[in-house]
């Protein structure tokens, strides 16, 4: 469903992302990990259509069509999700209208009717289950004075009412304790099916102990570096980044501990 | 320029003014005297540096003494606020129009009546028009008291708590045309008193005019004012207003300025923290677009210790419009424990939209807590890729953005009414969908 070939991407003057291909099948998830700085988010928010990156190479293809001369709402209505890294605040949106938009604007481009506000409320109150959110949080705006773990929740719960084909997880698990954890790689996971496709962001392991891949990729400056199954995720997890990564001096160092941290015991 | 006025002047006080007892043409002249030696201000004046008043100086505005004007209560009905008529006095091109007026509605323990009126009908409240305000710089106040023909007065005695907003709207009809009104406004509430009051100036149909306004406001100890005001002229007029307010000690006065309307206009809210223990919120909201300039100042004098003040002001600015915000802050050397905070931003939609603002802190006092800061900016693009990222249409999706930025100053008004009517004409200015669903919903 996915074609990601030999992406290229900059921000400002810097090239961040240095030749990416990666190909995404259908109801297949993907985990794209790697340490800081490798791409990970740029490669997410590119595929999102984010103006803040120019894409400078390459192509990526999505249900047949070309996906990178889609502006972000058109992809949001072709089925892809990004759940957001940072989600945004936006004070003076309620969350309730804001989701509600978004589920109509997609519903139209799809052809189908839009919801009232009244059958839209029954919509939601199933998903919020999903997630362990009480329906107050619908009243807000759109994550003004949310906690880390409640923004987390709250892009899952976008994402469980958009229904999209392709979701992109960026990092969703970042700055998460574990019960939290828990109930976002739940929500996930009750997403998942055989025409649904995931890409998973982490910087750590410890996600894909609840979210199991079906591949791995490692990213390092800008690139794929190796690739496998959910095993990968595991050996990374024994022996930290630094035997797959390009050492910029050279690659005489080896640090004495695995790069990451957060382990699941 | 000053001339033609005080022409008009000269012919008002050898015949309608004379109706009014001699204290007050006593008033009326000693501020004609006071206009003539000021004259119109120039932007050589600090205090109106960003705006030139030479439109409306130049032009030929004229005082009519009589009332004129045929506006019917559904003309302006949309114009109230609370879903229904409300409790309302209403004047038609500056003059009291008591069958548009709903006086019955009003708290009875509440006096209101027209300025006109009051004059022989409430002398001893009268007596206190022109007492809170100064003309000695301000030539349009000036000018608005050699006139005052008529306007409204509120008394609110003491321990009187009034749940209701009590509305005051000044309608100007096809029948303003070239006209300049001079509405006069006193509102006096007692110890421990509480009152909101809505002074809204709207215009039915198109015409050129002129609104030279005056509010006073005299709030005791103890007692509450919200008062909004809300300038919604025509999109030909200009409009002048000062409000100018005295607060005595533990006195709360809340003020929130809606300005979308008028060609030009200025508004100057001042308020006087004259007692310990005062809190005083001055809000406000300008939109424009087109050729519209709008030019706020307030001014916060912290006179005595323990008070504190609060300003947000927002403005959204497109087309070619002009917006001026200069925030006063004083802090007099012996109120200490000032707690005072302001701020402005504004965001700009076009690139020939202009901005001047100017938050000033002047402090004598050297225990205090001020800050003040201004913003100016453009759209938040991570926000709007946010929601487009959701599949939100991207122009549907940048005026929600617009309407959340001017809604976030709507959200901290207490009188629900109000509220949500100026959250609905917000949304619908910039969100021209169907479905106008507020925030709330």
């Amino acid at each position: 469903m996915l074609d990601i070939r030999d992406l290229k991407a900059t921000a400002g003057e810097k090239e961040i992302l240095k030749g990416i291909s990666l190909s995404v099948g259908k109801g297949e998830v993907h985990a794209i990990m790697g340490p800081n700085g490798s791409g990970k988010s740029t490669l997410a928010q590119v595929l999102a259509g984010n103006p803040a990156f120019e894409v400078t190479g390459g192509s990526v293809s999505y249900e047949g069509s070309d996906l990178l001369a889609m502006e972000p709402e058109e992809r949001a209505q072709a089925g892809i999700f990004l759940a957001f890294q940072y989600p945004i605040e936006i004070p003076g949106v309620s969350n309730a209208y804001f989701l509600r938009s978004a589920y109509n604007e997609i519903r139209k481009a799809r052809g189908e009717e839009e919801v009232d506000p009244m059958e839209f409320v029954g919509i939601v109150e199933e998903r919020l289950k999903l997630v362990d959110m009480s329906s107050d949080m619908l009243q807000r705006s759109v994550n003004m004075g949310f906690s880390g773990g409640e923004k987390k929740r709250n892009e899952i719960l976008q994402l469980a009412v958009l229904e999209p084909k392709l979701a992109i997880l960026d990092e969703t698990d970042s700055g998460l304790d574990i019960d939290a954890l828990r109930t976002v790689a739940d929500g996930v996971n009750k997403m998942r099916d055989e025409h649904r496709s995931f890409i998973v962001v982490t910087h750590y392991q410890r996600l894909l102990n609840y979210i199991v891949p079906d591949h791995v990729h490692v990213l390092s400056n800008g690139r794929i570096v190796k690739s496998g199954g959910k095993e990968l995720a595991l050996e990374l997890e024994e022996k930290g980044y630094d035997w797959l990564v390009e050492q910029p001096s050279g690659g005489g160092r080896r640090s004495a501990r695995p790069a990451m941290t957060g382990r699941e015991g | 320029m000053t001339r033609r006025y005080l022409d008009q002047y000269r012919e008002f006080s050898t015949g309608a003014a004379k109706t009014a007892p001699a204290w007050v043409n006593d008033r009326r002249r000693a501020a004609a005297a006071r206009f003539e030696a000021l004259g119109f201000p120039t932007t050589r004046n600090e205090d109106w540096h960003f705006t030139t008043v030479g439109p409306i100086a130049e032009r030929e505005f004229t005082f009519v003494a009589a009332r004129t004007g045929d506006a019917r209560r559904d003309d302006f009905d949309a114009y109230g606020f609370g879903g229904s008529t409300g409790e309302s006095i209403v004047f038609v091109n500056g003059r009291f129009a008591p069958e548009l007026s709903t006086l019955d509605r009003i708290d009875p323990r509440v006096r209101v009546l027209s300025l006109a009126e009051a004059w022989t009908g409430a002398p001893e409240l009268a007596k206190r028009v022109g007492t809170i305000v100064s003309d000695e710089q301000a030539a349009f106040t000036a000018l608005n008291t050699a006139f005052m023909p008529d306007g409204v007065v509120i008394h609110v005695p003491k321990d009187v708590q009034v749940a209701a907003p009590i509305q005051v709207l000044f309608v100007t009809d096809a029948h303003a045309a070239k006209a300049v009104m001079y509405p006069r406004n006193l509102i006096v509430l007692d110890r421990h008193a509480k009152a909101t009051v809505i002074e809204s100036y709207v215009a039915i149909g198109d015409a050129a005019y002129f609104t030279n306004a005056v509010t006073e406001v005299s709030i005791a100890d103890g007692a509450t004012l919200e008062h909004y005001k809300i300038q919604r002229e025509g999109r030909r007029a200009f409009h002048v207003g000062t409000t100018e307010t005295v607060q005595a000690r533990d006195s709360h006065y809340v003020s929130f300025s809606f300005a979308t309307g008028a060609s030009l206009s200025r508004t100057n809210i001042y308020t006087k923290l004259d007692g310990e223990g005062c809190g005083a919120t001055l809000n406000g909201l300008y939109m424009l677009d087109g050729e519209q300039h709008c030019d706020h100042q307030t001014r916060i004098e912290h006179v005595a210790p323990n008070c504190f003040s609060r300003e947000l002001y927002k403005g959204v600015l497109d087309g070619r419009s002009h917006g001026v915000f200069n925030g006063k802050v004083y802090v007099h050397s012996a109120a200490q424990k000032t707690d005072g905070k302001q701020t402005n931003n504004t965001l700009l939609l076009s690139k020939d939209a202009q901005i001047d603002t100017k938050p000033q802190l002047e402090i004598f006092a050297d225990d205090v807590k001020c800050t003040h800061g201004a913003t100016v900016g453009r759209l938040d693009e991570t926000a709007w890729f946010y929601m487009k990222s959701r599949g939100m249409n991207a122009e549907a999706a940048r005026r929600l953005l617009i309407y959340a930025f001017a809604a976030d100053v709507i959200e901290n008004i207490e009188q629900a009414a109000v509220r949500e009517a100026l959250e609905r004409v917000t949304l619908e200015r910039f969100v021209k969908v169907e479905e106008l669903i507020p925030v709330s919903s």
